[in-house]
């Protein structure tokens, strides 16, 4: 791993090039530290840094001030080539308090930046967090380059001519902090000035004064009052394909493809939700987009909303609901009634921590049986999965092309790190997508709803207020010839079939398995699926490094699996299903394989490190 | 979407689909399928353009006899499939059939929500006080005391008035029918001129598990001593010779049955409806001995849907129709060359 150098003595006269830096900021949940991270991503981005971010708070909104479960953190790799993860070890720790110190010290890389601010260093706050003695004044920080400061005095000193409250006047440290980082790095202040004036434009003072503590903690590091052993680097440029670029997080782009999607299918849509972590934003970003034909339904609860959707769905509109995992398990009747009823829905499930309430603000990938086979009676429809942030885009145009084309309901999955996670995405032009646009059955010739198209075998869409091809659907099970309900025997064996091969021949429909990284033979093959894109590929490329014959393969075809992945896994020594979950993608393949797929699974509510998986492909490969 | 204008005049036949009714013979449904089928072509309504949207139970299978659109989903939920699909296109006619059980047991939550919001939906709440499909345990309308085979030692849940809870639940149309009623029409035709949520509890005699459970009301003999129809503007008078009626006692805030010409009482006394007071309509929800019949409460405000399209409507004239590139955009952008 890159790693940060102490510069040479006296203060930095020139800038030292690295090629990659992880930064975590660590504060209280009410100490911005969440604003502060997306900040120093926003201008990281406008440097021309590849980036990934990690946001990581607690569930709580304003948890006990001081305490160690109140800590929040957001973690940012920024570099000068194409990264795929937020970074295993941070190099450069910025703790705001003894709390977010004690929570985090443990991650740094030794020989890192620990900035801390000595200001909130009080005896009360070392008690909080659990300390019996102050760690700045013993030797326990030996391993790190410690810059200890004073933050809430100077922020105080910064802000002191804008007549603020003692309380406003202390939120400013975040901005004090991050002007000190800014200088450390070589970011540009400009375009968190202009966010601040437009975040308090009725409170004019208080832009003021976070302008002042920014340029202050700026000042702080230029006017060479920084000790010797703490340089100022800078980070060059990345090597990115050319092209326009914006920030984005999951569920801006799922927001995003499913808008795209809708207008692919020349339909209007209608977004139904029930506010759960973490999906939320999800609700918020399409409220947003009314003008884009999007309707949201803020429902009483989940079923409503999901079942709003399929009423929706019923109109000729696409439904879509958003939910986390809790809410997939209380709208799984509804998704029933769905499949039943053969209509079109995108269910995008966020993913956390399970099971129950479990882990709202971690993340998780526990939720693919439920999406695969969480559902009275024999029940299939597809299930998708976004690799990466900006991947949710693209996903959620195919949700919303599969659901629509084969008059079935879609499970997209995606989860909290992913969702809340942001990377520089290059935009896509609309034009290079294929239209796939919908058309509703109009004539009356023959007429009955379950009659199919013989390819897809999906039912033909007729919606009400159309002449002629008035009919009543239900949850009841249907004649296959007549669409009329039956409790006929071989007709329910018939129908149940017809609704599984519908299902499974969307594997016709979508691209064959292909590695991302590696030959398509050899020693091991990583088979992935859903956030942990990055974590897979940048180990593959490590072992890669040294020679192993290793490649990747992402799943995003869940259910029904891509065509050629048999043929594929079967192609390689060893096979590992790298999970965030107790083991769920590795017993589905194994399942419908026959094959012999290792499983190495973590449940910490946390990311891979690339390390953990590099370590255990080749302890698997020493063992062998 | 616009409805089909018929070029003949629809009759009840054009209402009835080819499915064989399938409920118990004497079942209150029969006759209320009956007024449906009979109303909608005075209403204009056309088959194409109309949706009758239920849940689970007795009363939901009502769609599958309608020659119209029609969605039989899941059980309490067809008050949030029908907000959904009005949503979708808020030109439809839809009606949304539910029970006791289905409506205020298990989907008491979405009913509660699609009144409050006022959803343009014609909601028929049939109330025969039992679950009938399950076989005949007590629901939340059962009376106290009730001994059915889920509670064999009689029920000792306090049952609900459906239309004391549409008023609470803040509906701005609740009225009350009964099966056999001939005037039931009349109802449905006001609940469909009615533009926001129209709540109807409509009394049906389940003939299996619970017969005669309105029979006073309803019958020949006892009904008029037992219905009180209400007429907005009309004195609220009732009995075979409309000898009775309403009183407002001022001392507990209620209203007392009074006789015409007993101990003074003359018709200036009998209190006059007023189909816009809320107040007025909780107290006729709940009488002791007699049973207030037709429009409770009418008194609009704006639809949730039309809010929405309207809504929708101003978004698309202020920002435009959604050019998915400028979407896209829409952010802090830079270029890599």
């Amino acid at each position: 791993m890159p790693s940060i150098t102490p510069s040479s003595e006296g203060a930095p006269s020139a800038r030292e090039d690295l090629d990659s830096v992880v930064i975590r900021f660590a504060g209280d949940s009410g100490d911005g530290m969440q604003l502060t991270g997306a900040q120093f991503t926003t201008a990281s981005a406008l440097m021309g840094n590849d980036l990934a971010t990690f946001p990581d708070f607690p569930a709580e909104i304003r948890a006990p001030a001081g305490t160690t479960y109140g800590v929040s953190g957001f973690q940012i790799h920024f570099a000068s080539y194409d990264i795929l993860t937020p970074g295993d070890q941070p190099d450069v720790l910025v703790a705001m308090n003894p709390a977010a110190l004690k929570v985090n010290i443990d991650t740094l890389r030794k020989g890192g930046l620990l900035v801390v601010n000595t200001g909130a260093f009080t005896k009360n706050n070392l008690a909080k967090a659990g300390y019996e003695s102050n760690p700045l004044e013993d030797d326990s920080l030996a391993a790190f380059r410690v810059l200890a400061l004073d933050i809430n005095r100077m922020t105080l000193a910064a802000v002191k001519d804008f007549s603020l409250g003692a309380k406003d006047a202390g939120r400013c440290k975040n901005m004090w902090t991050l002007g000190l980082m800014f200088w450390i790095f070589g970011r540009d202040r400009a375009s968190t000035i202009e966010w601040l004036k437009r975040k308090f434009k009725d409170r004019p003072e208080l832009a003021d004064a976070n302008i002042a503590a920014l340029n202050a903690g700026h000042i702080y590091g230029e006017s060479a009052e920084m000790p010797s052993h703490i340089g100022a680097y800078q980070v060059p440029k990345a090597d990115l394909p050319p092209g326009e670029y914006r920030n984005i997080d999951g569920n801006q782009a799922t927001a995003l493809g499913l808008v795209a999607g809708a207008k692919l299918a020349g339909i209007e849509l209608l977004y139904g939700s029930y506010p759960i972590t973490p999906a939320s934003s999800l609700l918020h970003n399409l409220a947003k987009l009314r003008h884009c034909g999007v309707t949201t339904f803020q429902a009483e609860d989940e079923i409503a909303a999901v079942a709003a959707a399929i009423g929706a769905s019923f109109g000729g509109k696409l439904g879509v609901t958003g939910t986390s995992g809790p809410g997939v398990a209380l709208k799984s009747e509804a998704i029933g009634l769905a499949i039943a009823a053969e209509l079109p829905l995108v269910v995008v499930d966020v993913q956390r921590g399970g099971p129950s309430t479990g882990l709202p603000t971690k993340t998780e990938q526990s939720d693919l049986f439920q999406a695969v086979w969480g559902r009275n009676g024999d029940s299939p429809l597809c299930v998708l999965a976004a690799a990466t942030p900006g991947d949710c885009f693209r996903m959620a145009i195919e949700a919303v092309r599969i659901a629509t084309k084969y008059m079935t309901p879609v499970i997209l999955l995606t989860d909290g790190y992913i969702a809340n996670g942001a990377e520089p995405w290059r935009i896509p032009s609309f034009a290079s997508y294929e239209p796939f646009p919908v058309r509703f059955h109009t004539d009356p010739e023959g007429f009955h709803p379950f009659a199919r198209d013989a390819r897809t075998l999906a039912r033909n869409w007729a919606i009400p207020g159309t002449p002629g091809v008035e009919h009543r659907i239900g949850g009841l099970e249907k004649n296959a010839a007549s669409g009329h309900i039956s409790y006929d025997p071989a007709n329910h064996d018939q129908m149940t079939h017809l609704r599984s091969d519908k299902v499974l021949g969307i594997a016709s429909d979508v691209p064959a398995a292909a590695v991302e990284l590696g030959e398509d033979r050899g020693e091991l093959l990583m088979v992935g699926w859903g956030s942990t894109y990055g974590s897979i590929s940048q180990a593959v490329r490590l072992l890669r490094a040294r020679g192993r014959k290793a490649s990747h393969l992402h799943l995003r075809n869940i259910w029904p699996l891509p065509p050629g992945v048999r043929e594929l896994v079967d192609r390689f020594d060893r096979v590992i299903v790298p999970e965030l979950n107790n083991g769920q993608l590795v017993r589905l393949l194994r399942a419908e394989l026959g094959c012999d797929a290792e499983s190495l699974t973590k449940v910490a509510g946390q990311p891979f490190r690339i390390q953990e998986l590099v370590d255990y492909a080749e302890a698997r490969r020493k063992a062998a | 979407m616009t409805a089909n204008v018929p070029e003949t005049a629809l009759t009840r036949k054009d209402f009835a689909s080819d499915q064989e009714v399938r409920w118990c013979p004497g079942c209150g449904d029969y006759a209320i399928l009956a007024a449906m089928q009979r109303t909608l072509p005075e209403l204009g309504s056309t088959p194409a353009n109309t949706v009758f949207v239920s849940g689970i139970g007795c009363s939901s299978r009502f769609p599958y006899y309608m020659n119209t659109y029609g969605f039989h989903t899941i059980h309490g939920r067809a008050p949030a499939i029908a907000t959904g699909l009005k949503l979708a296109n808020p030109d439809l006619d839809v009606w949304v059939v539910t029970g006791d059980g289905d409506g205020l047991s298990i989907g008491g939550n979405h009913l509660l929500h699609v009144l409050r919001r006022n959803v343009d939906l014609n909601i028929l709440l049939f109330n025969n006080q039992i679950y009938g499909l399950t076989k005949g345990q007590y629901s939340p309308t059962s009376t106290l005391g009730k001994v059915t085979p889920s509670s064999p030692l009689g029920s000792v849940d306090q049952p609900l008035t459906p239309a004391r809870f549409a008023l609470g639940a803040g509906a701005r149309f609740v009225a009350r029918g009964y099966d056999t009623s001939k005037a039931l029409p009349d109802v449905l035709v006001r609940a469909h001129a009615h533009k926001g949520a129209s709540f109807i509890e409509i009394l049906q005699n389940c003939p299996v598990f619970n017969d005669g459970a309105f029979a006073e009301i309803t019958d020949r003999k006892t009904g008029p001593d037992h219905q009180l129809w209400v007429e907005h503007g009309r004195p609220l008078r009732f009995g075979a010779d409309l000898d009775r009626g309403l009183r407002i006692n001022p001392k507990n805030l209620s209203l007392e049955v009074v006789r015409i010409g007993d101990a003074g009482v003359t018709e200036d006394d009998i209190l006059v409806h007023d189909e816009t007071n809320r107040t007025l309509a909780f107290l006729l929800s709940s009488l002791p001995d007699v049973c207030a019949l037709g429009v409770l409460y009418c008194d609009p405000v704006i639809a949730y849907d039309r809010a929405v399209t309207e809504q929708t409507a101003a978004a698309k004239a202020r920002a435009g129709d959604g050019d998915i590139d400028k979407l896209l955009r829409a952010a802090h952008t830079w270029q890599v060359s």
